[in-house]
């Protein structure tokens, strides 16, 4: 080639080479350039973003580059933000754990070698239940069952409970109950003389407002609720909102909430002062519904092996309704197999006795009325009487105590239990488990020690 | 729920009561992964259990390439041997409404419920005796109710998925859980299903959102309002429940990429829903 091109071609080249260098130079000026709006500047973020690249190398840094931009941007504005320092709130959470930590602390004065002393300790254990429910699907997590564990013990410990037992939680929309199911000693139990003196007069004053709302129809009479100790108050209920926090006991249950409570449904707030606005009205607030469903699971979902329990014996008891309402453990019980109690459903049966329509477990005769009221009404319907109230109402009966399972009704064509094996790997060590399909949520286990 | 988080997720979820027992929780780790690995899934997820009256059924999903489209959906009666359901036509979708039985437990029962609408037509005194008449058996009334559910109460929290400019869904890899302040918001979770409110925003709402995250129908629009329930649990975990569908358990551990949600239940929806609230 001529030598003069080359050289030309040279010069071009080198002219290039500086053209370029200038190019360079002057984009990188421009990347310097800080930005109107957020005063970053792209030359820094672009070092910045391949820092970060380098670091951490990612998989496939190409597909989440604008991701990993963004985030260098929003690290970078933070840092210029106020030097004022935000006071740390406190969240939630820390106060829970301030309120759960005082169930981990052992009370002042007691004494780990006294309490092996004593007799029978209502507190159940949770721990042993928590791994049975585990192996048949049912369980609350373990760490939560330990902080109920701990929860019971508070519970026994300020209150005199002979008998104690975690019943199960119930899902609220705004938060959840804990419940749990005492029986006082005989003679303890201290519901406040003005706490009862308040009820009194609380229910006066609705039935006076009920017999306001009911002029036409008198043969309503309120029936009487049934007394502490007996039927479907037997047990008193206390509820918490999580492990930790005070425990409330819960109103004793009337007859008419009882029935209101088999007609409406319900989602439980978490509040207990909340009202219940429902169609049939509802006689009371949340914390008269809950007990009332309680008492009704409670009647419906309580089972046990069939001899576990036995009628104590009771001579000379001529009055049916008082009778067999009492049952003792049956200490010759010698357990039967858990195949045969997954299998049949007649080897369950009730415990807790059956709460009949007029929302009692033991029935009241109404028409043995005090003659004051009669007087009143007698005058007013001396024609309709015939027609409305029979000669004697019919004692209400339902299924005596320690019926079987099997001779529950099905309602919808649904059978009300449904038993099965909690394993069928490992046999010999399976549990028989019983789950409703009435109260979905209920559920009991045995296991052949 | 993803199977490799399984372990400690459930126990985040049980505080609705059901959880799974150590012996099917040991076989669904075998088994999930045998099942990944068989049909090429990406990720395989526990979607839940439904309770049957003779035996319960646990399902899972399998994902392929886009986390929304072509879901596999395979049923087990012990954790352990795995049955593809069959895709469900529309109306299917429209007939399982009407079965009001608990599941009998049984994939190749057969379901058979007439019913008689009457229908007026107009002024005119006759009524018109319309029977509507469904037969399907139980396998085609879990796929339709599995799908069913994932379509009305499915939740993830805002921008764990993304959705890519080809219109591919993925998991978020730079999603670091939502603040504190934001997971007590409704607003802050969305559907993961075709968006049905999306498309009728007026441009001033959309303005705000981002295209990539905000692809998704949002929990707070839904109806009835109060249909969910979002609580605190343990003071640090936002767990939401879906009290259409009732065993519907949606947890986030604020502030971390977990979250998850898991159907336990009788595979019933809550009809008397506005009655209840």
């Amino acid at each position: 080639m001529d030598p003069q091109v080359q050289e030309l071609q040279e010069e071009a080249r080198g002219a290039g080479e500086v053209t370029m260098e200038l190019a360079a130079k002057s984009f990188k000026a421009f990347m310097l350039k800080r930005s109107s709006k957020s005063n970053l500047n792209l030359y820094d973020h672009l070092a910045r973003l391949l820092t970060k690249v380098m670091d951490e190398r990612p998989r496939d840094a190409v597909d989440i580059f604008e991701d990993m931009s963004q985030e260098v941007k929003r690290a970078e504005l933070q840092d210029t933000q106020s030097t004022v320092r935000d006071a740390t709130p406190i969240s939630t959470a820390a106060a829970l754990a301030e309120q759960q930590r005082a169930l981990f602390s052992q009370r002042v004065g007691e004494d780990p070698a006294q309490e092996e002393d004593l007799v029978e300790t209502p507190l159940p254990n949770v721990p042993e239940l928590t791994f049975y429910l585990e192996q048949a699907g049912v369980g609350l997590g373990k760490e939560e069952m330990h902080r109920i564990f701990l929860a019971l013990k508070q519970l026994v410990d300020t209150q005199p409970l002979q008998r104690c037992r975690f019943w199960g939680k119930i899902l609220g929309t705004e938060s959840n109950y804990f419940v749990a199911e005492g029986e006082f000693r005989e003679g303890e139990d201290e519901e406040d003389e003005a706490a009862e003196e308040e009820e009194r007069k609380a229910e006066h004053d609705m039935d006076a407002a009920n017999r306001l709302h009911k002029l036409a129809d008198k043969s309503l009479p309120v029936v009487p609720k049934e007394d502490k100790g007996t039927g479907a108050n037997k047990c008193s209920y206390f509820v918490c909102r999580e492990p930790g926090m005070p425990w409330v006991r819960l109103p004793s249950v009337t007859p008419a909430q009882i029935i209101a409570a088999r007609q409406i449904c319900k989602f439980f707030t978490g509040r207990l002062d909340a009202p219940i606005a429902s169609s049939p009205p509802f006689p009371g607030n949340e914390a008269n519904y809950l007990r009332a469903q309680i008492a009704r699971i409670s009647a419906s979902t309580q089972v046990s092996p069939l001899g576990f329990y036995q009628f104590a014996e009771e001579e000379g008891e001529e009055d049916e309704e008082a009778a067999r309402g009492t049952l003792e453990e049956n200490p010759d019980f010698e357990g039967i197999p858990v195949s045969e109690m997954a299998e049949s459903l007649s080897t369950w049966v009730h415990h807790v006795p059956h709460i009949l329509e007029q929302g009692r477990c033991i029935w009241v005769n109404l028409a043995e009325k005090p003659e004051e009221d009669l007087e009143d009404e007698e005058e007013g319907e001396e024609e309709k009487e015939k027609e409305e109230e029979p000669d004697e109402p019919e004692p209400e009966v339902g299924p005596p105590l320690l019926t079987p399972v099997s001779e529950d009704a099905e309602i919808n064509k649904t059978p009300p239990w449904t038993s099965k094996m909690s394993s069928t790997l490992v046999s010999q060590f399976a549990i028989a488990v019983l789950r409703s399909n009435l109260w979905p949520g209920a559920y009991s286990f045995a296991f052949k020690k | 729920m993803d199977s490799d988080s399984l372990r400690y997720s459930l126990d985040l979820v049980s505080g609705c009561g059901l959880t799974l027992s150590c012996e099917q929780r040991a076989a669904l780790q075998t088994s999930l992964l045998i099942l990944k690995r068989n049909y090429k899934f990406s990720r395989v997820l526990f979607w839940g259990k439904i309770l049957g009256l003779r035996s319960d059924y646990f399902i899972a999903h399998g994902i392929t390439e886009d986390e929304m489209r072509n879901r596999k959906t395979l049923y087990s009666f012990n954790c352990v041997d795995w049955h593809l359901l069959p895709p469900v036509t529309e109306a299917q979708l429209a007939e399982v409404s009407l079965l009001k039985e608990h599941f009998k437990g049984d994939p190749s029962y057969e379901y058979e419920h007439t019913e008689t609408r009457g229908l007026d037509e107009g002024d005119e005194a006759v009524v018109e005796e319309i029977t509507v008449s469904v037969k399907m058996t139980e396998e085609t009334r879990l796929a339709a109710t599995v799908f069913n559910i994932d379509r009305e109460v499915s939740v993830v929290p805002r921008g764990a998925f993304i959705k890519t400019p080809s219109g591919r869904v993925q998991v978020n890899r730079c999603f670091e859980g939502l603040s504190e302040s934001e997971a007590r918001k409704l607003s802050s979770y969305l559907h993961f299903s075709e968006p049905q409110h999306l498309k009728k925003k007026t441009i001033l709402e959309t303005a705000d959102l981002n295209p990539s995250i905000d692809f998704l129908d949002n929990l707070s629009e839904d109806t009835p309002k109060g249909s969910w329930s979002l609580q605190f649990e343990r003071g640090s975990i936002s767990v939401l429940r879906s009290l259409l569908w009732l065993g519907l358990t949606f947890f986030h551990v604020p502030m971390t990429p977990q979250h998850g949600y898991i159907y336990m239940g009788d595979g019933m929806k809550n009809h008397y829903l506005p009655f209840m609230l």
